[in-house]
């Protein structure tokens, strides 16, 4: 009841007029209105937008920049790791080549040495062999004069004497046989 | 209780629209145009507020932005990038005026929710002056771009010959109901918002309801803080549109 009552009153009150039809205070706003777009407009024009505008292009052009020094030294970073790739296959290869050089040297020594052992081995045989040759004849003459001798005083014994020469002829010839 | 709505102090009283008085700031003398008033205050509170964001906020320049910076870049960068889609490339050179439309709607609509204070945009005063004048000048910049060629906005060439003449008699109407519309809107919402929440506030007076009353406050408050970005928002943008009819008037 008092509420409605309340609000009829409100009404009424502001029955009396909006303050916004109040044409006599019409020059007032616009005027107050045109100063502050005026002053609006100049303090945001001389100062604030192209301020806010070079730092926005300013940021714009880091970040950009930024963005091409990254690429660049990532292309770099590509490049390194290329060339250390590179460098690591040189290396095997080289190492491959020094090892077969060395295995190559290590062979070729071994082979002088063997052959060289194999040259001692033989020439040592070699020397045995006629060594035992050596023997070997020593033991066929000794068996001849041990015939010649033996038939020499066969003979003396049998009491007859036998010429040195015919002698050693007979024994040759019997040995042969 | 019915007393007490008579009463002087404290009672229940309805003055939704006296927030809305425009007073001199010095003595009680009558309204001249120069008279420092209410309006000159809360706007020159509006101007000091844009300075401290735009230009005391912006001033280190800083490539990595502070809070204050970023916010004033957010608001150019939001601004151009819409007079820029809106009007097209050849736009971007009024942005300045928009952006100067932007800044004060947004920050007298805000100021405006302040408790005790005063909301210029609330006059039709001053939104028909703001409407107006985008109408005046987009007007006269698309007679000054296009000449007589700017009245083929109104002469639909892709509509049916009969058709024509209707079409632009509906056309002149609603060409010319636009600055009408576009500050009516502005004034009414915030007229409107700042009324109902003096009502509401005029309720809580009585014991029972002011639960309810204080509640509905904090909603239409809430409310009227979307209201106060979007009316600048809508103002904003309905002047891009309006600016891109005057540079191509071919649709």
């Amino acid at each position: 009841m008092a509420t409605e009552e309340a609000a009829g009153h409100g009404a009424e009150a502001s029955g009396a007029g909006m303050p916004q039809l109040d044409f006599s205070t019409f020059p007032n706003q616009i005027f107050w209105l045109l100063v502050t777009l005026g002053v609006i407009y100049f303090v945001l024009t001389r100062i604030a937008l192209p301020r806010i505008g070079s730092v926005l292009a300013e940021r714009k052009g880091t970040i950009t920049n930024d963005l091409a020094a990254a690429e660049e030294l990532k292309q770099k970073a590509v490049d390194a790791e290329k060339a250390y790739q590179d460098a690591l296959t040189k290396a095997r290869a080289e190492a491959g080549k020094i090892v077969a050089e060395a295995k190559a040297d290590i062979q070729k020594d071994l082979d002088i040495a063997t052959a060289k052992a194999d040259a001692q081995i033989a020439a040592r045989a070699a020397e045995s062999e006629k060594t035992i040759s050596e023997i070997r004849a020593g033991a066929a003459d000794a068996v001849a004069d041990v015939a010649k001798e033996t038939t020499a005083a066969l003979v003396a014994a049998l009491g007859g004497s036998v010429d040195a020469k015919a002698l050693a002829a007979a024994v040759a010839v019997r040995l042969k046989g | 209780m019915a007393e007490e709505a008579h009463g002087e102090g404290g009672g229940l009283v309805f003055h939704p629209l006296d927030q809305f008085k425009i007073s001199p700031l010095f003595g009680d003398g009558p309204i001249a145009w120069y008279t420092p008033t209410n309006v000159t205050l809360w706007m020159g509170i509006a101007l000091l507020c844009i300075i401290a964001l735009f230009v005391l906020g912006t001033r280190a320049r800083d490539i990595i932005p502070s809070r204050v910076q970023s916010v004033a870049e957010l608001m150019y960068g939001f601004i151009y990038k819409m007079v820029e889609d809106v009007t097209g490339h050849e736009g971007a050179k009024y942005f300045p005026y928009i952006f100067t439309l932007f800044v004060f709607i947004l920050f007298t609509n805000y100021l405006g929710l302040i408790p005790m204070s005063f909301t210029p945009t609330s006059h039709i005063a001053v939104t028909a002056v703001l409407g107006f004048g985008v109408f005046i000048a987009v007007t006269l910049l698309g007679f000054y771009k296009h000449g007589t060629h700017f009245l083929g906005l109104f002469w639909m060439t892709d509509a049916p010959l009969i058709l024509r003449p209707v079409i632009a008699l509906i056309e002149v109407i609603s060409y010319f109901v636009r600055p009408v519309s576009h500050s009516i809107r502005l004034a009414g919402n915030i007229m409107a918002g700042h009324a109902v929440i003096k009502v509401f506030a005029g309720f809580a007076a009585i014991a029972a309801i002011s639960p309810v009353s204080i509640a509905a406050i904090v909603a239409i408050y809430g409310l009227e803080v979307l209201v106060a970005g979007i009316q600048a928002y809508v103002f904003t943008i309905l002047t891009c549109v309006y600016l891109k009819d005057a540079l191509h008037p071919g649709h």
